[in-house]
């Protein structure tokens, strides 16, 4: 199974929900933070890391000499991270979106491809048990997605043959979110019983939607007067797995930086229940062989 | 003289400077001996994501422009005229096209060292 823990509004609880799934998941299992404009998975999972890599993308370099101005490289770029004014050419590495299209276009090969350093890949072991990786966008760097890819690209180089892959994903529902939830089999949406919480998961469920993945939901700061949530899932048929109750305790771990089901005895068991609500909703082995 | 391009609202000598340069509506490519002018329309870079900088100043060297008179200037837009000898006078938002002119060709308006935006017009 590779599972998304995806959300619209921020805060939600994703990364409570991750931490706490990996510690009482009962199979091998890899972790992976692609919040990587603000990753915390590792503040709770606490993992030992092993490695770390700078990751980069592919930005044209310029060998003026050879350039003779005719502008195919500026007419085929649709982010105007080159451009050619008389006899000047000039590149905007970080407009750049690493297509190599103005590399391939160029009659005089005065292009070659460079790089722009998008950021950090870490990896490592959580409680001796849980498979760590982790991207950390660097300062500046508007894109996140081909870090997120070089994440995703670095957990399949270091295969586990028989492990599950949780996913802990950014919020919003643009690029960064989908391209999150792009490689997994199952999205679990969190969100909370408020109308802010309810207008953003909407959202977010119409965005998955067209992706024909399976979802469900976990609803965080359960209590709450507001019904919106479960009104809607029960119209769309969303399966609700479980409820996290709006509970002083849990805030207290969290800011602690404890894992719930770790910390608490209770949630040890609504996680638990989660886990095998996500099996239940998971397309099966054979539905994948047979798709 | 080389031409002077105003970043205007329309095509108008006694018009607002486009307090905008990337994004103006368009520019008076005025003469300043004869203040005869022609309007360039930059419309289209409204509606770009990103670039509209770079975009204003590839048709600023397309039309042979000398002097850029405009309100902000945004990094990008600030190192490609900058990389292709286009001076900039900033910081004119409050005078019609006219005055802008004037006030250059008097010798009052100092050639901006950098931008005076972050991306996007983003106060610096």
């Amino acid at each position: 199974m590779i599972l998304a823990v995806a959300s619209g509004k921020g805060g939600t609880g994703k990364t409570t929900v991750v931490a706490s799934l990996a510690w009482v998941w009962d199979r091998p299992l890899t972790a992976v933070d692609l919040d990587v404009e603000e990753p915390n998975l590792h503040l709770f999972l606490k993992p030992q890391i092993a490695g770390r890599e700078t990751a980069s993308m592919e930005v044209p370099a310029v060998d003026a000499s050879r350039c003779t101005y005719c502008r195919a490289c500026a007419d085929l770029c649709q982010f105007k991270a080159i451009s050619v004014m008389g006899s000047v050419i000039l590149t905007f590495p970080d407009m750049c979106h690493g297509c190599g299209g103005c590399i391939a276009v160029c009659p005089e090969k005065a292009l070659t491809p460079g790089s722009r350093e998008l950021g950090e890949v870490s990896w490592g072991t959580a409680a001796g048990r849980i498979n760590f990786f982790m991207g950390r966008l660097r300062v500046g760097e508007a894109m996140s997605p081909p870090l997120m890819r070089a994440v995703i690209a670095r957990v399949g180089q270091r295969p586990a043959p028989e492990s599950d892959v949780i996913i802990d994903a950014p919020p919003g529902t643009s690029c960064p979110a989908i391209n999150a939830v792009l490689p997994s089999d199952l999205i679990l949406l969190v969100t909370e019983p408020t109308p802010f919480g309810f207008h953003d998961f909407r959202l977010a469920h119409e965005a998955f939607a067209p992706l024909g993945k399976p979802m469900a939901v976990v609803i965080n700061r359960a209590g709450l007067a507001d019904r919106s949530v479960q009104n809607y899932c029960h119209s769309r048929h969303l399966p609700i797995l479980a409820e996290i109750p709006f509970d002083r305790r849990l805030a207290e771990a969290y800011s602690n930086g404890q894992v719930l089901s770790e910390a608490l005895p209770d949630m040890r068991a609504t996680f638990r229940g989660l886990m095998a609500g996500l099996r239940a909703v998971a397309p099966s082995t054979q539905d994948k062989v047979n798709a | 003289m080389r031409k002077i391009a105003v970043s205007s609202e329309g095509p108008d000598l006694d018009g607002p400077v486009d307090p905008r340069f990337g994004r103006a509506a368009g520019f008076m490519v005025v003469d300043p001996e004869t203040m005869a002018f022609d309007y360039v329309e930059n419309g289209a870079s409204q509606t770009m994501t990103q670039g509209a900088g770079i975009h204003a100043a590839e048709l600023m060297a397309r039309h042979g422009v000398g002097v850029v008179l405009t309100g902000y200037v945004g990094p990008k837009a600030f190192h490609a005229l900058s990389a292709i000898g286009i001076k900039i006078g900033k910081n004119l938002e409050n005078l019609s096209v006219r005055q802008a002119v004037e006030k250059y060709t008097h010798g009052q308006v100092t050639v901006a060292e950098g931008p005076n935006r972050g991306a996007h017009g983003v106060p610096a």
